[in-house]
């Protein structure tokens, strides 16, 4: 018995290390010497391709392309998957089933129907391809990851609060306003955040609703096909990773330390 | 006491709740099927029956967290059927409290004056006598979940109470507790009833706590109310086999045995403490009924022994007899009920 | 005002849902379905080859190409690629999530719990290009296989038929490695939520009467984590479908079904036949959603 946990240890530390290896490669390969190749190890680190990466106006408007469109992405995934949430949780409607499923659509369909098919529809309607396009088609798959967290938040709070809230004098909005936000903030910051990271780094839905701008991925993407630009990638990867992380990192604990709170109950 | 007589009209005339034909249906399911009653001012009013049947529905209406299909609700006279909650003088105490766990004790209790735009100092003066109340003066600066079951309680007593209600709803509010705890907040609860003078209704399935707290109990079964007494009322002039058999337990008598003894084909209940085993041969009292039969079982529980009897006719009675001395019926043994006649108590339906 | 509204809403339930249920409902109904509508309706467009313009009339030209044998072969490669990455992902996935649920402590549990997501949540792209710099030749693999002294092993499955190549960057195995990869977290998730949700005493009551550990996981687990295997197998399955960048930063570059749509829409300007390609994968996941939802995959999600 004892032997046998210790085979499926070592194979689950196994497993953990295959999901990581990728960030410290990376990570190592901004301070390369080698600027041609992809040599491990590598024969020398500098700090060099920092400054290079710094002076890129190409990759500063990408980045603040993908900036815009997540920060708007999240705000209206927000909104309407906040508002489904309500509506799903509060009610007892028919087809209430049949909501969840059209909203998880967008990421349970092969990325590449999500984005052909908005590319489709936008040419039918005449729209040229530009930063609300890309905005749509963020949102569109955005939502079910805000609708899923506050869902669950919703789920997991005792229905009586917002009674006693009524019961205490409070009408719907202040009901909302002191007990319901407050209760399901967090949520939304954790999905909001998600939602953040899945539009920032989205590619494959991107392509086909961008018209010429390229999103810090889609540049990412185009700068592979450029072996002289290696380093600046390197670089460019390196920062990527550091500055999604904490974020990442944070939203998962918010949701964490809520679920060990109502555990504790 | 001697109030004049058009005083004791007027407050008649404006009982603190009252119920005209209400029903409330989710879908086929009649929750609540055309209740009426009334409960007058400063009681302590009991919703008793197990579970759905329809006694938490009701307290919720009253509330406003459910609204009748039809009939009216009034609280002190006005009507109130549709009103959303924030609209009536009456505050809850949850079953699981209820606690805002976002906020400090303090906060919680608060939380009707804040929301009513009370005066900041007033709001803090109000909240510790809340606190002081309910014996729980020091604990406003902590959060709901660093409480105890009990502490909790307290405060969502305070929560209800500081907002000053015509009537204050308790869905059972002592469920979650153990035993010990439960009956010291019996006493409490129906010590700071009469200290506030407030109207609590009260909703539980435990008998013997409403009969500990109330003035008033309304039995519930299947969404209809079946009697509505004092508890002495209750316990010694059920008028439903339900009512009988819920509120304690009874033995019933009808048909064929009850005509042999009284003349009456009615339906009879009689209290198992209130019957008695003789021996076979021994004379019975005047003014008693008996009947005969074989002890089927014996239980002796220190306090008392409880008996089941077979009689002749085949009817199975269960009897609990006070511990005497010399007390030798066994199982198998041929023995006498008897009861005194006014222990009978004829049955409505 | 407020408060006048906020009881019209109390006593108007109805109202309140259509409020809650109307913007999202409406975003997605009609930006969302509208545009797999649109898809549907391209489809049975045709290009005219000799003027390169898309025909807006109703036809199955596009179908009949789309059916030809070559666009056949990219369909099937994606499709045999799709399910070796979900069934390796399956092996991969299950040791974690049944270790995680079963013998982590509360402190392992919680750092699994990150270690999970983290990649799953983290930029796809970087993701991908780390594995372009690993399996290089000149790359951390092949010096890691290297120092174990392993490198014929390497050689000899690079020399493989079909899965091999010049290096694993380009071979058929270094792109389901990554494909494995990258999905590897919406495998994990799910098998892990399912097992977590049978009760330790039924592998106790299992064991007491009388069945062997091994019996106990392949009778009482594996049926009971089949949901989540096959809620897990939604997304890779899917996403392997629909995916173009992996597979033309990895591997021999020959077409996959996402190239295929890719390329077709934009230097061809054949958007007809782009979303008659699509048409297959969406009507292939729509089938596998329904049976999905028949095994109760839905709840593990």
């Amino acid at each position: 018995m004892k032997n046998k946990n210790l085979g499926l240890a070592i194979t689950m530390w196994a497993v953990v290390t295959f999901l990581h290896i990728p960030f410290f490669v990376v990570m190592l390969y901004a301070f390369t010497t080698d600027s041609s190749t992809f040599t491990f190890p590598p024969p020398g680190l500098t700090f060099k391709w920092f400054g290079v990466a710094w002076s890129r106006a190409d990759m500063w408007a990408a980045l603040s392309l993908s900036t815009r469109v997540a920060a708007i992405s999240t705000l209206v995934a927000l909104v309407l998957g906040t508002l489904a949430a309500a509506a799903v949780y509060q009610s007892h409607f028919f087809g209430r089933e049949a909501v969840s499923f059209l909203l998880v659509l967008p990421i349970a369909l092969p990325g590449i129907v999500t984005g052909i098919a908005l590319r489709a529809a936008m040419g039918e309607a005449g729209m040229t391809f530009n930063f609300w396009t890309i905005v749509i088609g963020h949102a569109t798959f955005c939502v079910v990851v805000v609708y899923n967290n506050v869902l669950a938040r919703f789920r997991r709070s005792n229905p009586s609060l917002v009674e006693a809230s009524m019961d205490l004098g409070a009408d719907g909005w202040q009901t909302f306003r002191y007990v319901v936000f407050p209760n399901i903030s967090s949520a939304l910051v954790a999905g909001g955040m998600l939602a953040f990271a899945l539009s920032f780094d989205e590619v494959i839905v991107t392509t086909f609703t961008a018209g010429q701008q390229a999103t810090l991925p889609i540049w990412i993407f185009s700068q592979l096909t450029k072996p002289r630009d290696r380093p600046v990638t390197n670089v460019v990867a390196f920062f990527v990773v550091i500055v999604t992380t904490l974020p990442i990192l944070w939203a998962l604990f918010q949701n964490r330390k809520f679920e060990e709170q109502t555990q504790n109950d | 006491m001697s109030s004049p007589p058009f005083l004791a009209l007027l407050i008649s005339m404006n009982p603190a709740i009252s119920f005209e034909q209400v029903s409330r249906h989710f879908g086929t399911v009649k929750a609540v099927d055309e209740a009426s009653f009334q409960v007058s001012d400063g009681a302590f009013f009991t919703m008793l029956g197990p579970s759905g049947s329809g006694k938490t529905t009701c307290l919720r209406m009253i509330a406003g967290f459910d609204l009748p299909t039809s009939g009216t609700i009034r609280v002190s006279g006005q009507e109130v059927t549709n009103l959303p909650p924030y609209g009536r003088d009456v505050n809850t105490v949850f079953q699981d409290y209820a606690l805002f766990p976002h906020m400090t004790v303090a906060q919680n209790v608060e939380y009707g004056l804040m929301i009513r735009k009370v005066p900041k100092t007033e709001r803090q003066k109000r909240v510790q006598e809340m606190l002081d109340l309910v014996h729980l003066p020091d604990v406003g600066s902590r959060k709901p979940n660093q409480l105890s079951g009990g502490q909790r309680q307290r405060i969502a007593l305070a929560r209800a109470l500081i907002n000053r209600p015509k009537i204050l709803l308790l869905d059972e509010p002592l469920g979650a507790l153990d035993l010990k705890l439960r009956q010291q907040m019996q006493i409490e609860l129906k010590a700071i009833q009469q200290e506030v003078g407030i109207t609590f209704v009260f909703v539980t399935h435990d008998q013997e706590e409403a009969m500990a707290l109330s003035d008033q109990i309304a039995v519930f079964n299947q969404g209809k109310i079946e009697q509505i007494g004092s508890p002495h009322d209750l316990y010694e002039h059920p008028q439903t086999a339900f009512v009988a058999n819920f509120v304690g337990t009874s033995n019933l008598i009808s048909d064929d045995i009850a005509h042999k003894l009284t003349g009456e084909r009615s339906t009879f209940s009689v209290r198992p403490e209130k019957m008695h085993i003789l021996h076979e041969q021994t004379p019975i009292p005047a003014n008693h009924y008996r009947l005969q039969g074989v002890v089927e079982d014996v239980v002796y529980l220190g306090i008392f022994t409880r008996f089941a009897v077979r009689t002749s006719e085949g009817l199975r009675l269960q009897v609990i007899d006070q511990n005497r001395e010399a007390q030798d019926e066994r199982r198998g043994d041929v023995v006498q009920i008897i009861w005194a006649k006014e222990a009978l108590n004829k049955l409505a339906d | 005002m407020i408060r006048r509204f906020s009881t019209y809403l109390y006593n108007h339930p109805g109202v309140l849902l259509a409020l809650l249920l109307g913007p999202p409902l409406g975003w997605m109904l009609v930006i969302y379905l509208g545009s797999l509508a649109a898809l549907l309706f391209q489809s049975f467009y045709y290009l005219d080859g000799f003027t390169g313009q898309v025909v807006r009339e109703f036809s199955f030209l596009t179908y009949r190409d789309l059916f030809s044998a070559a666009h056949m072969t990219i369909v099937l490669k994606t499709v045999v690629m799709a399910l070796s990455v979900t069934i390796g992902s399956v092996l991969i996935a299950f040791p974690l999530a049944y270790y995680s649920v079963r013998y982590a402590g509360k402190r392992l549990k919680v750092l699994l719990y990150f270690a999970v997501l983290l990649p799953l949540w983290s930029s796809y792209i970087i993701r991908v290009y780390a594995w372009k710099l690993m399996l290089a030749k000149e790359g951390i693999v092949s010096w890691f296989f290297a120092q174990l002294g392993l490198s014929g092993v390497l050689e000899w499955l690079l020399s493989m038929p079909i899965v091999g190549g010049a290096s694993l960057s380009v071979s058929n195995f270094g792109l389901f490695l990554v494909f494995t990869y990258i999905w590897l977290p919406y495998m994990i998730l799910p098998i892990q939520a399912s097992l977590e949700r049978i009760p330790h005493s039924l592998l106790d009551a299992s064991g007491d009467l009388g069945a062997r550990p091994l019996q106990t996981f392949r009778r009482i687990v594996l049926p009971l984590a089949l949901p989540g295997v096959v809620a897990g197998s939604i997304f890779t399955f899917s996403l392997t479908l629909g995916d173009y960048i992996i597979p033309s930063i990895i591997g021999d570059s020959t077409p996959f079904i996402g190239m295929a749509v890719y390329s077709y829409q934009g230097t061809a300007g054949n958007l007809p036949l782009a979303a008659a390609f699509t048409v297959l994968p969406m009507v292939m996941m729509v089938f596998y959603l329904l049976g999905a939802r028949k095994a109760g995959a839905f709840d593990a999600l």
